[in-house]
């Protein structure tokens, strides 16, 4: 099975450590993840903000195109969006294609207009789902070269990939995320807040209420003892990391809180090299394993 | 009565329509209809009239069959579930066989359905010309009388169970009365008080459950199950299955010193009755008044039972030697006339909604187990008290737990509202805490309901107005640490409130039992779409079911308070009092027979009956029909392969004209 | 808090005449966001409960519900709550009636950015239309020239503010102020302007 790699915008810039990861960790698990060719934005919140049918015509090509390529023959038809926002665009188009005959007219229309006919063929699976159903905690247990000797994460899902289409975690107190780290040897927090929103945009338009948001996330991570948060999304990650000297500032909390991707952590217990993934573009020195630093803790930045 | 067949085939048939005022009129032209149909063949009396169904509309019939010499009768008006019976009973009273009468619906399939005038009177003289050809080959038919055995099954020993058993044990009718549980008393014997009178539950329960006991009519089957019906109404045939507690019943006197010298020195297993708030041991008594007073054995954790070796000190300590460890289930067969199912609810599980945090949180309870916490002889003698014993300052009551919601139950459980109200006052008055209930309505309907809100309202509980979304353990301010905090929109005030809480209590709703499906197959009822006893009439008939001789009564028909439970068990021994006193029962004579010399011994119809009426006679290698079983499905008259079922009402002939009659006047394509 | 005798004593008058509203603005927003459930809703407050910048809203979700349904349609277009939405579907997975409450608002988002009702260099649309635009154009958003856009548009000082920042992400290689691009370029313009003229037809 191949899965065709929808990178999205972020992970080509802002997200870039979570491309890098992604791709390095899945190439040490021996699964080809393969980009998708000449792929458009996703259009995310803005475009459904703006105008529907063409939210979702947008959409709609890239599942378009993860079908034709499937069907020459070179594996299932699986769409892996790492982007939690890009995974739900893509969702949801599948969805409501399915569910909204009169929706699925317009965005046809479109689509014949270049070309293409959407059949419905394309799975959307999220890299989560895929480390925890498809590839399995024992293929990622083996795989493991340095346990991370009960480093304390918080797993934050945030709100996109559990709401409000649970496929395969639920939406209250989803696991899948908890389980991998567990598996990595670390030790996940139990912590209420693992879906709660990050505030998306909100941090860039309206700083009051999205430092808030993220304000709180941090520190309750914190109170719950954690080392490094961990999360899936890069919005989420930009939001949570490179806010905190704002949050310092402005809200008077010194938060100090490394926030990484979720493959960069199992990057680390794979035993893949920094640069490899990512690490040193994080705001925040990473959490590092203990074998390399004493307790586990991390200087703050 | 004289039997009017003629020899000759002579049919003189009488054709009324009926205009149900404007009902029928509004849409179809009734002249036009009636003038019509006096046209057809064998067609002597043709009328319309403006209400059929009232004495001067049967008084027409009558008439015309005396002076008409009339010998077949159609009538064009509503459902026959309306009006069949009336104008079966008026033909019959003028002397003529009621089932050489046929009825024509033009209301509720013409005029209520279509909007085109022209088309509708088209169809319902298409409908009526097919009545007429039919009705002609129509047979003279008896109705079956069978008789009511006035014995009387009840199921279910809760409240209603308990009100039916003795209101038809007074009425000199006996009365089995068979209950899961090792007890009689069901949900209410778990209830602390009850609203609005605040009446202590056990109190007024327990006079009834020992009138049960002592009852010369009632036989009082504990800790037993049905385990298989036959038969029709009138003539149950019912398997109870007892099951074993290890005790020999009549001997046993509830004295508990088996318990005391339990080998088990200490209460180790969850306490049933005490949801699980308190542990017991292997042998036990439900509760202080169960009834019987009679301990039981629970065979997965009596070491005897399991591992088959104990010392047996609760044997040394019986002086009426009444354990017995070889006890084994025995069934028991019973004849009834009549069966009432009043087998109760079951609480919502708020494992099926997380966010409450029940189960994740220590100090989210359920209201079931509070009303255990409340009561005197509860796990806590009537402490209120968390998990680690302190005391809660602050108590929040969550209403609607799993009802009203299109992810759970669909319905409102309609008692919640009240039962949260009384689990306020009753926190209140032995804690002294701040108590909110967080409600979307406050649905206090009854009698003494509203006065129940407002003195709740007087004694200074809080009411917030807003659904509560999520139950967290996260703190935003140090008055937050350490509680349980409830984000929520209290919506008449206008603001989002955080509310920090010791105790939540989680108002769960009532739903169907989970085995409701298989009880209901068992007795041959159905289930509605939420999973409840379905009824024959939500409004005219809520204890009668589509079974003739099974009643249903209680929370098994939807979720109840007590009032309505004890009405609805009254209802229903009401209903099986009216047949047992009319001693039989008329059953509709639309059932199906086997013309013996053309059954060829097949077996083909056997299996597909659903009612179980065909069996196969070995000596005869034919097929028999039991016509008091069968319901006149059809199913077997369509399957039989040498057409050797005829189903009186739908022959052959008779369909046949039928469709001859719709047809005839088709235009040619 | 009000401060001067002025000011706290001022009479506002608050009522709305049956006139003010629009009876068909229920059915249409319904209509766009898929929800005819939006009819069912008891306002019992569980998207305002769960809503995690509830309080921060004018308007809680419930109440524009409610004023959805009601008509009130320039209360709800003009409210700062459709913009606060950040569609974390929270409302929509707690919702005992199962409205979509996240499409009811971007609804509203696309019915006020139709007409226009909001003030000019209110960030939010103006994010959403430059996003909007820069994708029709070359098929990707990005971040980088659309950030400057949009600090041009609606706060140049505030491009002053992020400047650290933005300079500490192009350090590590997370910016780039050039524009991504798609091989087939023109296609995703060709694509969008098809979807709109259908949406035109079949209006």
């Amino acid at each position: 099975m191949t899965y065709r790699y929808f990178p999205g915008c972020s992970l080509k810039s802002s997200g870039r450590a979570y491309e890098e990861s992604l791709l390095a960790v899945f190439r040490a698990l021996d699964v080809p993840l393969q980009e998708l060719e000449d792929w458009n934005c996703c259009g995310a919140t803005a475009y459904m903000s703006v105008d529907e049918v063409r939210a979702f015509t947008l959409a709609a090509r890239n599942l378009c195109l993860a079908e034709q390529s499937g069907a020459a023959g070179n594996g299932g038809t699986d769409i892996v969006a790492p982007c939690s926002a890009c995974y739900l665009v893509l969702l949801k188009t599948r969805r409501y294609m399915t569910e909204h005959p009169d929706l699925a007219q317009k965005v046809q229309a479109g689509l014949q207009s270049v070309g293409l006919q959407y059949q419905g063929k394309a799975r959307v699976r999220h890299p989560l789902d895929v480390l925890v159903n498809d590839i399995g905690l024992d293929a990622i247990k083996k795989r493991v070269t340095q346990k991370l000797g009960g480093l304390k994460v918080a797993c934050y899902y945030g709100c996109q990939i559990v709401r409000p289409f649970p496929t395969f975690d639920p939406a209250y107190n989803p696991t899948s995320m908890d389980r991998i780290a567990a598996a990595l040897g670390a030790t996940p927090v139990h912590w209420p807040l693992k879906t709660r929103c990050c505030g998306g945009t909100l941090t860039g338009t309206i700083p009051d209420v999205g430092l808030r948001l993220n304000r709180i996330l941090l520190k309750e991570a914190k109170r719950r003892g954690a080392d490094v948060m961990i999360t899936v999304c890069p919005l989420c990650q930009f939001n949570l990391e490179c806010y905190q000297n704002e949050i310092r500032r402005q809200l008077h909390e010194d938060v100090g809180l490394p926030v990484m991707y979720l493959t960069q952590l199992i990057g680390q217990a794979f035993g893949l090299s920094d640069s490899a993934l990512g690490l040193q573009r994080l705001f925040v020195p990473p959490a590092r394993v203990p074998a390399a630093q004493e307790g586990g803790k991390v200087a703050n930045a | 009565m004289p039997d009017t067949t003629p020899t000759n085939g002579t049919p003189r048939i009488g054709f009324y329509v009926c205009h149900c005022g404007t009902n029928i009129a509004g849409t179809v032209d009734v002249k036009g209809l009636a003038d019509y149909v006096a046209t057809l063949n064998g067609v002597v009396v043709s009328r319309e009239y403006k209400y059929m169904c009232s004495d001067p509309g049967q008084e027409l019939i009558q008439q015309d069959i005396r002076e008409q010499k009339l010998n077949r009768i159609v009538v064009a008006s509503c459902s026959p579930l309306l009006h069949e019976h009336t104008f079966r009973h008026a033909t019959a009273q003028a002397g003529l066989n009621p089932f050489f009468f046929q009825m024509v619906n033009i209301r509720e399939n013409v005029s209520w359905v279509h909007t085109d005038h022209a088309a509708a009177t088209e169809k319902a003289k298409d409908l009526a010309r097919a009545a007429i050809r039919r009705v002609f080959s129509h047979k003279a038919l008896e109705p079956k009388k069978v008789p009511i055995n006035p014995a009387v099954l009840v199921v279910g020993g809760g409240i209603a169970g308990i009100h039916a058993a003795l209101t038809l044990g007074n009425a000199g009718k006996h009365v089995y009365l068979v209950e899961r549980e090792p007890t009689i008393g069901g949900h209410m014997a778990m209830f602390d008080k009850t609203f609005p009178t605040l009446d202590c539950a056990a109190c007024i329960l327990t006079p009834k459950m020992s009138a049960v006991k002592s009852h010369p009519n009632i036989t009082l089957w504990t800790y037993s199950e049905v385990a298989n019906v036959d038969g029709y109404v009138g003539n149950y045939k019912v398997k109870v299955k007892r099951k074993p507690r290890y005790i020999k019943e009549d001997l046993c006197v509830g004295c508990m010193e088996c318990v005391t010298a339990c080998i088990y020195k200490d209460a180790r297993f969850p306490d049933e009755f005490n949801v699980g708030l308190s542990k017991r041991k292997p042998v036990y008594i439900p509760f202080p008044q169960a009834t019987p007073q009679v301990v039981l054995f629970d065979p997965e954790t009596c070491l005897q039972l399991k591992k088959g070796k104990c010392k047996q000190t609760c044997i040394e300590a019986c002086d009426r030697e009444c354990i017995d460890f070889t006890q084994t289930e025995e069934f028991k067969d019973i004849e009834v006339g009549t069966i009432i199912l009043a087998t109760g609810f079951q609480p919502f599980d708020p494992t099926k909604t997380p966010y409450y945090g029940y189960g994740q949180y220590p100090n989210v309870y359920t209201a079931l187990e509070v009303e255990r916490l409340v009561n005197a002889s509860g796990p806590t003698g009537g402490e209120v008290v968390l998990r680690d014993g302190s005391h809660p300052k602050s108590v929040g009551i969550i209403h609607c737990v799993g009802s009203r919601d299109e992810k759970t139950n669909r319905w409102c459980s309609r008692v919640c509202c009240m039962y949260s109200l009384k689990l306020a006052h009753l926190v209140k008055e032995h804690t002294g805490a701040e108590v909110y209930n967080f409600y979307i309505d406050m649905r206090t309907p009854g009698k003494g309901y509203e006065e129940f809100y407002d003195k709740l309202l007087k004694e200074g509980v809080h009411f917030i107005r807003g659904r509560v979304a999520e139950v967290t353990d996260w703190a935003m301010e140090p008055q937050e640490e350490g509680k349980l905090v409830v984000r929520v929109e209290d919506t008449l005030i206008g603001t989002v409130r955080r509310v920090p809480l010791d105790m939540v209590i989680l108002s769960q709703g009532l739903e169907p039992r989970a085995d409701a499906q298989d009880v209901r197959r068992l007795f041959n009822i159905s289930c509605a779409t939420e999973g409840f006893f379905l009824e024959r009439h939500p409004k005219l008939a809520p204890v009668n079911t589509f079974t003739d001789g099974v009643f249903i009564a209680g929370a098994c028909q939807g979720p109840r308070d007590i009032p309505d439970t004890v009405a609805q068990a009254g209802a229903a021994a009401a209903e099986a009092l009216a047949l047992i006193d009319a001693g039989h029962m008329e059953l509709e004579p639309n059932t199906a027979f086997i013309r013996e010399e053309d059954c060829s011994g097949c077996k083909s119809c056997v299996p597909l009956c659903p009612y179980k009426a065909i069996s196969f006679l070995e000596d005869k290698k034919k097929a028999w029909i039991n016509e008091a079983l069968c319901k006149g499905c059809g199913t077997c008259v369509a399957a039989c392969p040498s057409g050797s079922i005829v189903q009186n009402l739908f022959e052959d002939e008779q369909i046949f004209n039928e469709i001859d009659g719709l047809l005839s006047e088709l235009a040619q394509v | 808090m009000p401060t001067s005798v002025r000011e706290h004593a001022e009479v506002r008058r608050k009522i709305t005449y049956q006139a003010e509203l629009d009876p068909q603005f229920g059915e249409h927003i319904a209509k766009m966001a898929y929800g005819e459930k939006l009819f069912s809703c008891i306002q019992c407050g569980t998207c305002s409960g769960t809503c995690p910048v509830s309080h921060y809203m004018d308007y809680t979700p419930r109440r524009i519900i409610a004023m959805v349904r009601e008509g009130f349609r320039d209360d709800v277009l003009n409210s700062l709550t459709i913009w606060l939405c950040a569609s974390c579907y929270s409302c929509t997975a707690e919702c005992p009636r199962e409205i979509k409450i996240t499409d009811v608002m971007y609804a509203l988002k696309q019915e006020a950015i139709k007409k226009g009702v909001y003030p000019k260099r209110f960030p939010i649309p103006v994010l959403a239309q430059e996003f909007f635009r820069g994708v029709e154009r070359t098929g990707r958003n990005s971040e980088g020239p659309l950030m400057v856009k949009f600090f041009l548009k609606t706060n140049p000082l505030g491009m002053l503010k992020n400047a650290p920042m933005a300079m500490r992400l192009w350090f590590k290689g997370r910016l780039s102020l050039f524009e991504e691009g798609m091989k087939n370029k023109g296609v995703v313009a060709r694509l969008l302007r098809a979807a709109k003229q259908a949406e035109g037809e079949r209006q």
